[in-house]
């Protein structure tokens, strides 16, 4: 039958062409195990952050390998492999890529879960979230870019100064891996380091873990969760015992106290401002005969962090801050803004596939990990390939966050003090390509993140460095395509990103780690 | 958010609430052989209220969304019992507030197999039965990740039905459920967050099952008037978290009610109007459309015979 045999090839056909159902795999989750070219056995001796010192923080000496509650260690181990399950170790082998990388892209995965504008309240004001009430709705925090900023900054920096505290400690103590003192122990993932006393994992894992609770009060389930497969995985990998374990998260969360200490007063509390404040802000613009930023939302919501301009970070003191303000966009009267905006209604009236795409690319806005969490992926995946220590790791990652937490600090002082407005305020059909942030223009925060990380970046892996500055070129340029920006505030803002990445570099090169 | 355009069968809804009795994918007449049918059909939905999960909303910075589509279609009769239907609607997004610019531009193409398996006639009506297969792909390179304004979902698709329609004297009735899988899209970013974080520049999509079921008076597949009752839902997906914005990979449902008709138009022998309203009544992850159609089709035959069906 004729009519049966096309509809057969047609069934046939479409079976072909959509396929069979394609899982769409998470590609980090292939990361492979962490191989340390250098093990950094001096990085006791690297300069911390925070702390004063590598011992400032005392543990307890090792128990003996000879003793019977150290051999009962081991049996924990050897018990644990014996009965090893196919869930264990898949869980081992994801941390096996590295502790330092895999908290990373946890904080990441919660900036992303926690990065959404509250809802309005009936009466049209905007409901303000509180750490002390996480769970309930608005939850707490919206992780916007500057608080995602601060919170990267400070997770990297714990690690860092908790894992030179434990590389110090491990060169003073010198327990060797259980494996050499009991031969039946198996290594299952490559070891990455001979002194396992505090484990190095832990230590991270403990300061992540602290440091997490902080900024997401309403993920300590989860991240206990997280911290217990952590440890869970070292033990059965053969890589350290209980006891290296329980030194480890206990260094991890006292150095991470420190930063904790530090979050609590560096003025991040502040940042939201009162009614008093978004009121200045709006008349000190207006009194210098300048159009005053507005809320393009409907109910208008206040501007996002105003005062987080004046939050402590880590590269650069609230004065420098001020001392290095860019000066003033083109006046909204100008015929250079006039320019400027011209500019920016052709390309939202023109929009190309091409550049949606890097719109598109580069939005990271709401709902996603914010711009700090896209340059912490992007570099994460090179970090990957160079094969370094775990310190090494952590002490990168805490000077490219530190850069863009100050880079945040920076943009976002220029951004209320000069609380100049969107070009979609300024020109009806100024329509923009993906969302509008919800807080003023100048300078582009997309610019000065990239900038300051690109330019890090740049320093630390050499090689990729001008994918790293046109990476951040396309970033800054996207926010001009999408028509969310001016060109200035695009320029200004990478010139100031890369100058504070080159503060990072003058960091990096006196912290002992090169 | 708009059925319209977030589900890639969006041709097939189309034309299953505009073009009722044109002998389409979704009711129960075949064309007769070489007899090949065309038409435009023009439509506009708009939506001011959406389900974010299951919460019924509105949101002042999207006002009113307004989809408008044009779409071209044709159905060609290789045999009485095997028709092959294909169409490719232009669609043209926009919100009545909020600063996103709107969208537009060709969508995607579908072809359809239609084949009419069994009939009979018994005592008190007439049976038949048919099974169709479908594909559909996008025609051009739109942005899909930018719901609700994205025209499409860039996936392609693959569907099959079964269907059942009975007629007794003029009256008639049909009912039919579809299973749509869709392959993964393929997104600008690298990396999205659903209920959790996924390092991917691709979207799995989940499949969608849909039910349609219409009763109503025809008069020789020229004058027909029906109501209609349609239901989908994705097998799987996400809800939309409070106040964030819509995903390619949402768990989305909609229950829609509507009132098709074709009319033969006056002294033109071949030319029909076709008309549709539909509303939506219950959903999940879109929003709450109200649609409008209208079209004209013709309907000719390349050699002598012309008998349609019923």
């Amino acid at each position: 039958m004729k009519s049966l045999k096309i509809f057969g090839t047609v069934l046939v056909a479409t079976a072909l062409y959509v396929g069979c159902k394609n899982d769409v795999v998470s590609e980090h989750k292939t990361f492979p195990a962490l191989e340390p070219i250098n093990l950094d056995t001096n990085a006791g001796n690297w300069k911390p952050i925070l702390l004063s010192k590598p011992d400032e923080i005392a543990i307890a000496t090792p128990i003996s390998a000879t003793s019977p509650d150290y051999k009962l260690e081991l049996l924990e181990i050897k018990s644990r492999q014996n009965q090893i399950t196919e869930a264990e170790r898949e869980n081992m082998n994801y941390w096996s890529a590295g502790v330092v990388l895999r908290w990373n892209e946890i904080m990441r995965e919660l900036v992303a879960k926690y990065n959404l504008p509250p809802y309005q309240n009936p009466d049209g004001t905007y409901p303000i979230p509180s750490a002390n009430n996480p769970l309930a709705y608005p939850f707490f925090p919206f992780a916007n870019p500057p608080y995602a900023a601060r919170a990267y900054a400070y997770m990297s920096g714990a690690q860092y100064d908790a894992l030179v505290a434990a590389y110090h400690y491990k060169s003073k103590f010198r327990r060797p891996r259980p494996a050499k003192t009991d031969p039946s122990i198996k290594q299952l993932i490559p070891m990455t380091s001979d002194f396992v006393y505090p484990c190095e994992e832990a230590v991270a894992a403990g300061a992540s873990a602290a440091i997490l609770t902080l900024m997401f009060p309403g993920e300590q389930e989860y991240i206990q969760t997280k911290l217990n497969d952590c440890n869970s995985a070292r033990i059965l990998a053969g890589g350290n015992t209980r006891s290296d374990i329980d030194a480890g998260v206990g260094l991890g969360k006292a150095v991470a106290a420190k930063f904790i200490a530090r979050a609590r007063t560096d003025g991040a509390g502040k940042a939201v401002g009162t009614t008093a404040d978004w009121k200045f802000l709006k008349d000190r613009t207006e009194a210098r005969g300048e159009v005053a930023w507005l809320s393009q939302e409907t109910p208008q919501r206040p501007p996002m962090l105003p005062m987080f301009g004046k939050v402590m970070s880590f590269l650069m003191d609230t004065t420098e801050v001020v001392n290095s303000r860019p000066g003033p966009p083109p006046s909204t009267q100008s015929a250079e803004f006039k320019k400027e905006l011209e500019e920016v209604l052709w390309f939202s009236q023109h929009p190309d596939r091409d550049r949606m795409k890097i719109v598109h690319f580069w939005s990271d806005g709401a709902g996603t990990y914010a711009p700090p969490g896209h340059w912490n992926d992007i570099a994460c995946e090179d970090f990957v390939k160079q094969r370094w220590s775990e310190v090494r790791w952590a002490r990168n990652l805490a000077l490219l966050n530190a850069s863009m937490f100050t880079a945040a600090v920076c943009c976002w002082d220029a951004k209320y003090y000069y609380y100049n407005p969107r070009p979609s305020q300024m020109h009806a059909d100024c329509k923009t390509l993906t969302g509008l942030p919800n807080f003023p223009a100048f300078t582009s925060g997309h610019s000065t993140f990239s900038g300051a990380a690109a330019k890090f970046l740049s320093h630390v892996v050499p090689s990729q460095a001008s994918k790293y500055m046109s990476m951040a070129d396309e970033a800054s340029k996207s926010r001009l395509w999408g028509a969310l920006h001016y060109r200035s505030d695009i320029e200004v803002g990478m010139t100031m990103g890369i100058a504070i990445g080159g503060k990072a570099i003058e960091r990096a090169k006196t912290d002992g780690a090169e | 958010m708009n059925y319209l355009k977030s589900l890639c069968l969006t041709p097939l809804l189309i034309l299953g609430v505009s073009h009722s009795k044109a002998q389409t994918d979704m009711d129960g007449l075949m064309m007769a052989k070489r007899n090949l049918c065309g038409g435009i059909v023009v439509g506009q939905s708009q939506w001011n209220h959406y389900w974010e999960g299951t919460l019924y909303r509105n949101n002042q910075n999207i006002g009113t969304f307004t989809s408008q589509t044009a779409m071209a279609m044709a159905n060609y009769g290789v045999s009485d019992k095997f028709n092959i239907i294909a169409s490719a609607p232009y669609i043209k997004n926009q919100t009545s507030a909020g600063t996103l610019r709107g969208q537009q531009g060709l969508q995607d193409a579908s072809l359809t197999a239609k084949w009419e398996f069994f009939s009979k006639g018994y005592k008190h009506a007439y049976v038949s039965l048919l099974a169709l297969g479908s594909v559909s792909a996008p025609l051009t390179n739109y942005v899909a990740d930018y719901l609700p304004l994205a025209i499409g979902m860039q996936s392609k698709t693959a569907s099959g039905k079964l269907m059942i329609d009975i007629q007794r004297n003029r009256w008639f009735a049909t009912a039919s459920t579809q299973y749509t899988q869709r392959g993964n899209v393929t997104i600008d970013r690298e990396a999205y967050y659903t209920t959790e974080m996924i390092y991917s520049h691709l979207v799995a999509m989940p499949s969608v099952l849909s039910s349609n079921v219409r009763f109503g008076y025809r008069k020789n597949a020229e004058l027909i008037i029906e109501a209609v009752y349609d239901r989908m839902n994705t097998l799987g997906g996400f809800d939309i978290r409070r106040n964030d914005m819509p995903f390619l990979s949402n768990n989305m449902e909609a229950s829609r009610i509507g009132l098709n008709w074709k009319l033969p138009v006056p002294k033109l022998n071949g030319l029909s109007w076709l008309g549709n309203a539909t509303t939506t009544i219950m959903g999940r992850n879109m929003g709450q459309s109200h649609m409008v159609m209208t079209g004209l089709v013709y309907q000719g035959e390349f050699k002598s015979k012309n008998t349609p069906k019923s």
